[in-house]
């Protein structure tokens, strides 16, 4: 007598794993598919971002130039990218360093936009962490090959030292391999000589780009005490590190980084999105304020001196003077770090003045 | 004029209706050409001509029954466009014609010829499965049931009568039949099974029917009065003296176990007699059914115990745990089970007896109450697995292999730790069978108690070199053992997949695994291929799970070994269609196994190079394949290629002037869906790969892509996959994909509607519906990214069909969280494409924003990204003003 179909299988299942081949056959194509559309999509995020590049899309060079451009934002060549040095080095840090800080102009657009307010809604209930911002030079310190170097915004070196960060001294424990470096957001506060550490995006190797805020606050401060960072200067370490106090984004919290005292100059308070990872904020770097805050920054007279200008004695002159830089596309913007975009001049207006 | 004719026809038609049975070839070929003729020249005469020859007493019982033949397969037939059409071309035939069809059919039912009777019933069925649904045939429940309850019927009327009534039970849906009707075919049918039935015949008939019947009986049993009086006379006739109708009584009973589970409770007793009685002393037919009957409780418990809430322990009202109350005397009585086997049966793959239906029961009962089996069954096992008759100690293997899944590990592993040593000892058992059952043990505990990679495992440092030498020693041995031997090897290895530090363990042992693989491959002394392919299949399990960082150069010695195995099978002498069967067949093995290698070997950059330095020689093995073969196109060998397409990149390109054929082959194989469907795939692996590059070959692919989705005959599942490839094409060519829009799109927007129209109460077209949602977004996102930087706006007027889309689909609650990913994933192309043109169109899109919503909270971390991304493309949409 034949076995029935159904109970066939329990002693004697032969091992045939076709469909299975298919089947993963099938999530490789997915996957790739997935990734290749993920790549266009970051590609052509990229390509907004550089408009500014001499580069026009009917030449078939186009794709070789862009290419390397996208991969240069992407974590995995981190590792690449501390090795670079000079122009290059300039180049790919001032990419990195263009992150975005926003004000806060909910109110108009709240009024004018119904989709936006949900959007908002969405965004604000999302924001998990607030900080009083460190007054100072916004940089990048990476500590690589037994020496450190910090770079400004534009990319240019503001210092280069030894630190007791992994990899940041030439001394007897340091691995001095070049898979071991660190990448810290940083802002330098002049009056203390001291590195406010504002964000990590690689640990003595580990990339932290794909981390949420949540974790990379949490590496951070239980990797930069441990490290010695945080000591005071000495010959291996010429600059103090220093966490600065994460508080939930709740009313208590803010109104703790609002009011609260700090051991530094407070110029704004900066607001993570909590689930914000860096690599989606180096995505969104380029769109236009307040569409995308996956960081905000809010300044008012209260928790920033910068609000108004104050001459060398801390006096508040009569007249204000701001430099206004005006944008290609024709929006005004202050050249505050960061920019306040505060008009925009209509095409006639430009061509008249140019 | 007419009459006339057909009555010449129906003379003619009893000489060519013998002769198209005839032994000579010529003659039969004769007739069956001019049997066809007259079908095509006048169908409804040539129907009539049939029932009317099946119907006609005079007539020789040859011819009869070849008509009736013929006049069933005119109405039904496997294949699903050829039924439709023959359903059309029954449903146009003039009325008159089908009415005297069908008297005549009637009229056969009463004759004494059985034969003829029989394939008239089988043909009333079919006519009613099709007249039924449509109300075209209102009398046919009355006619029948005159037939049983006018006295003066003969009883081959009646019996042929219950037949045509089972067999209308099995064609049509339950929907069709009135409830009155129902309960009057219940009636009949009961009546016909009563004891006090005379005729064993129709008694058998009655039974037979009602099997067919139970699915229609929902209401009658869900009254009391009925359904005990059903179960009465199932029960009754479950001891009827005929031992066909004890069978067919115990089919019923395993049916109701099933479809009437929640109500069985008040006969169980009686059942449990029943069953215990067959088991131990009836015929081995009437025993098997008996078995199953516990085996479809097991089924329907363990249903029950999936869906069951965990937390909410009450919520079983429908769970009557009828295993677990049986359980003290169904675990004996299937133990005893075990020591009917019969010699032969591992040998031989077609045989199943009580022995292997009682172990495969006792595997349910495990798997239904847990660790309560395990105190019932050792006992069994200590007694028996050391005597010195085989059948004991088989028996006992046997039972310790069937309850090792279900009781949780705690409380077998430590009858499993003691017993292993016994077990790998007992692969040297004298018998055979006792051999075969003990490897198949040891298959069962690597696949069920060897996780190290959660932490569990039986096979430790210390006793992993005894195993894997007593495995690999008895691979060697018969090959029903060697085949069962092989798939412990499987579970071991699999057990060590991403295991960590573990699979370290196991990686020195891998090249003396995949060196006995090839030998045991190799041996000719199976009696089919099993055990060649249980060793390939086995072998790619052990290079699938390995750790490539420690087995790199292991697999790259191995490549070149399977490339000339298949190299070798290009030369093997090709001569009947036997051979070609066997060449096809061992291709596709070694073509699987190198699918794997390319596959695990270009999955690092590392160890890419290996397949790329062998490229072109494996590029040129498989093209040979596909050469083999002159009509179809070699599976596994495209899958290969999709593999190596994926390992070369661009370099693919050069491959393409050769393989484009095979690949317009695949892509033409309605028959073979899955090879269609693996030809999809390619096409996506290939864009990936060639980019731009693929831009000559893409008016073809894409009208035969085109085609495919337009095909009534394409099996429904290869369509999504064919969506997916047209994103996959137009990311590759871009702006050119331009000529396709007006093509493609239509094929999109309707797919899109027919989702809207699936069913999700079944549950297997839900899963389609969500693979047809998923790959319909997949190509408006390739598309849209595809156009973005030039021709975007082509894709403007097609925007507001696909928000609509997104719009339904965003309502679905739940939602398959893939379709989530691919739809906010498409919100987001859609606003980076068209930008600020999507501002009015997103006013009325409320369940997309919730939708991006929802999908920021996910828990999926790659979720909420895509979510912000898109939400990010939303923003910039909104920003600029215009």
């Amino acid at each position: 007598m034949a076995p029935p179909d159904l109970r066939r299988p329990f002693k004697r299942a032969s091992i045939s794993d076709q469909q299975r081949r298919r089947d993963l056959s099938l999530q490789r194509q997915s996957q790739n598919r997935l990734h290749a559309q993920h790549q266009s999509r970051l590609a052509h995020t990229i390509l907004s971002l550089t408009a500014d590049q001499p580069v026009t899309e009917s030449e078939p060079e186009f794709e070789l130039e862009i290419e390397p451009e996208h991969e240069e934002q992407t974590p995995r060549d981190v590792q690449e990218a501390v090795k670079l040095r000079g122009p290059e080095a300039r180049r790919w840090f001032a990419k990195q360093l263009m992150l975005p800080e926003w004000m806060i102009d909910v109110p108009e657009r709240l009024n004018t936009d119904w989709y936006l307010l949900i959007l908002t809604f969405h965004y604000i209930s999302c924001f998990r962490y607030v900080f009083a911002r460190p007054s100072g030079k916004r940089c990048f310190v990476v500590s690589s090959n037994g020496t450190t170097v910090s770079r400004l915004r534009n990319g240019s070196m503001l210092h280069r030292f030894p630190s007791a960060l992994p990899n940041g001294a030439r001394t007897k424990s340091s691995s001095r391999s070049g898979q071991s470096y660190c990448i810290l957001d940083c802002i330098f506060h002049e009056l203390d000589q001291t590195y406010y550490v504002i964000d990590l995006l690689s640990w003595a190797g580990m990339s932290l780009y794909e981390c949420a805020a949540e974790f990379r606050f949490f590496w951070l401060n239980s990797k930069l005490v441990e490290t010695g960072a945080c000591n005071d200067p000495s010959t291996y370490h010429r600059y103090r590190f220093s966490t600065v106090l994460v508080y939930n984004c709740d009313h208590d919290g803010l109104k703790a980084a609002y009011t609260g005292s700090v051991p530094y100059v407070k110029d704004g308070l900066l607001f993570y999105n909590k689930y914000a990872t860096r690599w989606f904020q180096a995505l969104h770097a380029h769109y236009q304020p307040g569409n995308t805050p996956l960081v905000l920054v809010w300044k008012d007279e209260n928790c920033s001196q910068y609000v108004v200008d104050t001459d060398g004695k801390g006096q508040v002159p009569d007249q204000q003077q701001v430099v206004l830089e005006l944008l290609d596309d024709g929006r005004l913007a202050t050249s505050d770090d960061p920019p306040v975009i505060f008009g925009c001049l209509n095409k006639d207006f430009i061509q008249q003045v140019r | 004029m007419l009459v006339l004719c057909v009555g010449k026809m129906a003379l003619e038609i009893t000489q060519y209706l013998l002769s198209a049975q005839s032994p000579e070839a010529k003659v039969r070929n004769d007739a069956e050409t001019i049997l066809g003729q007259f079908r095509d020249q006048n169908l409804p005469g040539f129907l009539l001509s049939l029932s009317v020859e099946l119907s006609n007493e005079g007539k020789p019982t040859e011819s009869r029954r070849l008509a009736g033949i013929v006049l069933k397969n005119s109405l039904d037939a496997k294949e699903a466009t050829r039924k439709d059409q023959l359903v059309q071309q029954w449903v146009a035939i003039d009325i008159s014609f089908k009415s005297q069809i069908k008297n005549s059919l009637l009229t056969t039912l009463g004759t004494f010829v059985a034969e003829a009777s029989h394939t008239a019933a089988q043909v009333v069925a079919k006519i009613a499965s099709i007249e039924i649904p449509r109300k075209e045939w209102p009398e046919l429940v009355g006619l029948l049931l005159a037939n049983m309850t006018q006295s003066d019927r003969p009883a081959l009327l009646k019996q042929a009568t219950l037949e045509t009534l089972g067999y209308i039970c099995e064609e049509i849906s339950n929907e069709d039949l009135m409830q009155d009707e129902v309960n009057a075919v219940l009636t009949a049918v009961v009546q016909g099974m009563n004891i006090t039935e005379q005729n064993p015949e129709v008694r058998l008939a009655a039974t037979r029917a009602l099997y067919n019947a139970l699915n229609f009986a929902r209401t009658n049993f869900e009254n009391e009065m009925e359904r005990n009086y059903i179960m009465k006379v199932v029960c009754d006739a479950a001891l009827a003296k005929e031992t066909e109708i004890r069978q067919a009584a115990f089919e019923c009973l395993v049916s109701i176990a099933s479809t009437y589970y929640e109500v069985l409770e008040p006969y169980m007793q009686r059942i449990f007699e029943l069953t215990s009685n067959a088991v131990k002393g009836d015929e081995e037919a009437v025993a098997l059914q008996a078995v199953e009957f516990w085996s479809s409780i097991c089924d329907e418990e363990l249903e029950i115990q999936d869906y069951e809430a965990p937390e909410s322990g009450d919520s079983s009202a429908l769970h009557s745990h009828f295993i677990q109350k049986a359980l003290p005397t169904l675990v004996p009585l299937l133990l005893e089970t075990l020591l009917k086997q019969d010699e032969d049966q591992d040998q031989n793959d077609g045989i199943w007896n009580l022995a292997m239906s009682g172990g495969t029961c006792l595997g349910l009962v495990a798997n239904t109450v847990g660790d309560d089996i395990v105190p019932l069954a050792m006992p069994f096992i200590q007694t028996n697995i050391s005597k010195t008759d085989w059948r004991s100690r088989e028996a006992a293997t046997y039972a310790f292999g069937s309850i090792l899944e279900g009781p949780s590990i705690e409380k077998l592993s430590p009858m499993v730790n003691s017993g292993l040593d016994f077990l790998l000892n007992a692969m040297n058992d004298e018998n055979s069978h006792v051999k075969d059952t003990t490897a198949w043990t040891l298959c069962r505990i690597f696949e069920l108690l060897h996780s190290p990679a959660t932490g569990f495992s039986v096979v430790t440092p210390a006793n992993l070199q005894r195993i894997l030498g007593v495995l690999l020693e008895s691979m060697k041995d018969a090959p029903h053992v060697a085949e069962k031997v092989c798939g412990a090897i499987y579970f071991l290895a699999q057990g060590y997949e991403d295991a960590g530090p573990s699979t370290s363990l196991f990686t020195p042992y891998i090249p003396n695994i995949l060196n006995s693989l090839i030998v045991t491959a190799d041996r000719t002394d199976g009696s089919d291929s099993k055990l060649r392919s249980t060793s390939y299949e086995t072998l790619n399990e052990v290079v699938r799970c390995s750790n490539l960082s420690e087995t790199a150069q292991i697999i790259a010695d191995l490549l070149p070994v399977i490339m000339s195995k298949l190299d070798q099978t290009l030369k093997l002498q090709v001569v009947s269609s036997d051979d070609r069967e066997k060449q096809g067949d061992l291709q596709a093995l070694l073509c699987g196994v190198l699918q794997v290698i390319i596959q695990k070997l270009s999955s690092e950059d590392k160890t890419k190079h290996v397949i790329l330095h062998v490229a072109d020689q494996l590029m040129l093995l498989f093209l040979r394949v596909f050469d083999c073969r002159s009509s179809t196109v070699h599976e596994e060998s495209m899958l290969a290629i999709g593999a190596l397409a994926y390992a070369t990149g661009p370099e693919f390109g050069k491959y393409m002037p050769e393989f484009y054929k095979y690949l317009e082959m695949g892509l033409q194989n309605f028959a073979e869906y899955e090879v269609c469907a693996i030809s999809v795939g390619v096409v996506g692996d290939i864009c990936r790969a060639l980019d731009d590059k693929i831009l000559p070959y893409c008016d073809k692919i894409m009208e035969l892509l085109l085609k495919d989705l337009s095909s009534g005959e394409l099996h429904r599942s290869v369509k999504p996959a064919i969506f997916s490839a047209f994103g996959d094409i137009a990311l590759a060519i871009g702006e050119q994909f331009e000529k396709y829009i007006n093509y493609a799109l239509p094929m999109m927007q309707s797919a899109s509607e027919v989702c809207a129209q699936i069913d999700n109460s079944d549950e297997e077209m839900m899963d389609y519906g969500n693979q047809l949602r998923r790959s319909i977004f997949e190509a408006y996102s390739g598309l849209l990214q595809g156009f973005k930087n030039s021709k975007a706006q082509l894709m403007l007027p097609h925007a507001p069909h696909l928000l609509q889309f997104l719009e339904l689909v965003a309502k679905d609650r739940p939602r398959d969280e893939t379709v989530s990913k691919a739809a906010v994933a498409v919100l987001g192309d859609l606003a980076d494409a068209l930008g600020s043109n999507i501002k009015i169109m997103f006013k009325d899109c409320s369940n997309c924003t919730e939708l991006l919503g929802e999908c920021l909270q996910s828990d999926d971390e790659q979720l909420k990204e895509t979510a912000a991304w898109t939400q990010g493309m939303i923003g910039r949409a909104f920003s600029v003003s215009g």
